[in-house]
């Protein structure tokens, strides 16, 4: 039989902080030596990556979410550069 | 959908985003180089817990998101964990900057769980002995071995901090080695900048030319080697490099440095100007010193700018580079920074970086009154009254 391999259920690593920035008007990742401006729904993406939700899941949301956008194209691959710089396990 | 944080560039400075805060400046290692002013502050004189916890509120709501909590050693202030708690509450992320000496389990739970996130930590030279030497202090490289372990074990993100220099860099692999042994995310190998202590010991820690070079290319080797598991940063020499840094990303562009005692600068080397008179939390809010001060308006933008940078290419690259080395060489922080080849003063780091002396002078190890404080005014000597007359 063949193995299922777990889904990848996206979380913050934990160095990292994701806040808003009142201030500035825009969502922020804070890591030990720098800081990232997340633009556009970039927060909203990186909101919903709590360890239990799927990348289905969260696709799913967002398009709830914000009807028309093209969520299922660009939030995937979004999740997956996150991932290469270490910011999301 | 990222993009990295840059200053704005309209009339009302952008706000800042780091602060850092010098807790202390008492410290258990007393190494030659630190960049902290020769004139170390008292602990009497050093801001109370409420006093940060209203500092970091302030900065909170000012803009700032990242904080440095460093000093001297930070770990000597027993409210650590209470000013920890604070920036957590003001929404600012914390990083504990220690020599690792006095961290213990408890200790960096109770800090954890107050919301510190990442801890970078110091290290002098791989080989224990030769550390300890440096840093004026017996045992400090084994308990700096225990602390990255325990900081690993709870989970935090690890950097290590080297300062370098002529009885360091020629281990540069071996402190890579080392960092990878105790599981850092992240090497800094920071050539000495020459402020405050390590000024005063610039004979003694000047590289030469060749250790620089073959320095550089083992860096550049083992980064290739290590990239995507460790982070590894390379602080440029800027006596030898001919080029001046963007320091501190400009003067009150980016960030600001809160003193033991509530000074307020536009970078931690900024105490050594003279007549720069620098505000401070205690009678003043933040948002105003960052905004309106003399001191963080003196050197904001490119309008004070003298000599070959008021036309140069780079100037809002560089900044004009660093005014407290400017002050420090030249006497004057209007001045271009000696650092950079186009500066008429360049001569004055030139000199001294060739010089590669085969027999440098001792360290003055940091101790508060290891330098004589300036003399006060003497009294006037009473002269003798004649007695006859």
């Amino acid at each position: 039989m063949p193995r299922t391999v777990a889904p990848w259920r996206p979380a913050l690593a934990p160095a990292l902080m994701l806040r808003h920035d009142a201030v500035r008007g825009r969502d922020l990742l804070v890591l030990p030596e720098r800081v990232v401006v997340l633009e556009g729904h970039g927060g909203t993406v990186v909101g919903l990556c709590d360890g239990t939700r799927t990348v289905e899941g969260i696709v799913g949301e967002l398009a709830d979410r914000f009807p028309g956008a093209p969520v299922a194209d660009t939030v995937p691959a979004f999740l997956d550069s996150l991932r290469q710089e270490g910011w999301l396990t | 959908m990222t993009t990295s944080v840059n200053p704005g560039s309209g009339r009302e400075p952008a706000p800042p985003g780091a602060l850092l805060a010098e807790l202390t400046h008492a410290c258990p290692l007393h190494c030659p180089y630190c960049s902290n002013p020769l004139e170390l502050a008292r602990r009497s004189t050093e801001l109370s817990t409420d006093e940060w916890t209203d500092v970091l509120r302030q900065a909170g709501e000012m803009g700032v998101v990242h904080t440095p909590l460093s000093g001297g050693e930070p770990l000597l202030r027993p409210d650590l964990e209470r000013i920890v708690a604070a920036a957590e509450g003001a929404g600012i992320y914390t990083q504990l900057v220690t020599s690792g000496t006095g961290l213990d389990e408890a200790r960096l739970a109770a800090l954890t769980a107050a919301g510190l996130r990442s801890v970078q930590l110091s290290v002098q030279h791989a080989d224990p002995r030769a550390a300890d030497r440096i840093a004026g202090r017996p045992a400090s490289f084994a308990a700096k071995e225990r602390a990255a372990a325990l900081v690993r074990r709870a989970g935090l993100p690890l950097g290590l901090n080297v300062v370098l220099h002529r009885d360091n860099l020629d281990a540069v692999d071996a402190l890579i080695e080392l960092g990878v042994a105790w599981g850092a995310d992240r090497i800094e190998l920071a050539n000495t900048q020459f402020y405050g202590w390590g000024l005063l010991n610039r004979a003694a820690l000047l590289p030469t030319r060749d250790q620089l070079a073959r320095a550089r290319e083992t860096v550049e080797r083992r980064r290739e080697q290590l990239a995507g598991r460790i982070d590894l940063v390379w602080v440029v020499p800027d006596y030898f490099d001919g080029v001046a840094k963007p320091c501190m990303g400009g003067w009150g562009a980016v960030s600001l440095t809160v003193t033991p005692d509530g000074t307020v600068l536009p970078c931690p080397a900024a105490a050594s100007l003279p007549d720069l008179d620098p505000p401070t939390v205690r009678d003043h809010p933040l948002a105003w010193i960052w905004e309106h001060s003399a001191a963080f308006n003196r050197f904001r933008g490119t309008e004070w700018m003298t000599g070959p940078c008021r036309s140069c290419a780079r100037r809002e690259e560089d900044f004009g580079g660093c005014r407290c080395q400017a002050f420090a060489l030249t006497g004057d922080a209007a001045r271009t920074d000696p650092a950079c080849a186009l500066s008429p003063d360049h001569h004055l780091v030139r000199e001294p970086a060739d010089a590669g002396r085969s027999e440098p002078p001792p360290y003055v190890y940091r101790r508060p009154g290891a330098v004589p404080a300036p003399a006060p005014p003497s009294p006037p000597v009473p002269t003798a009254v004649a007695a006859e007359g």
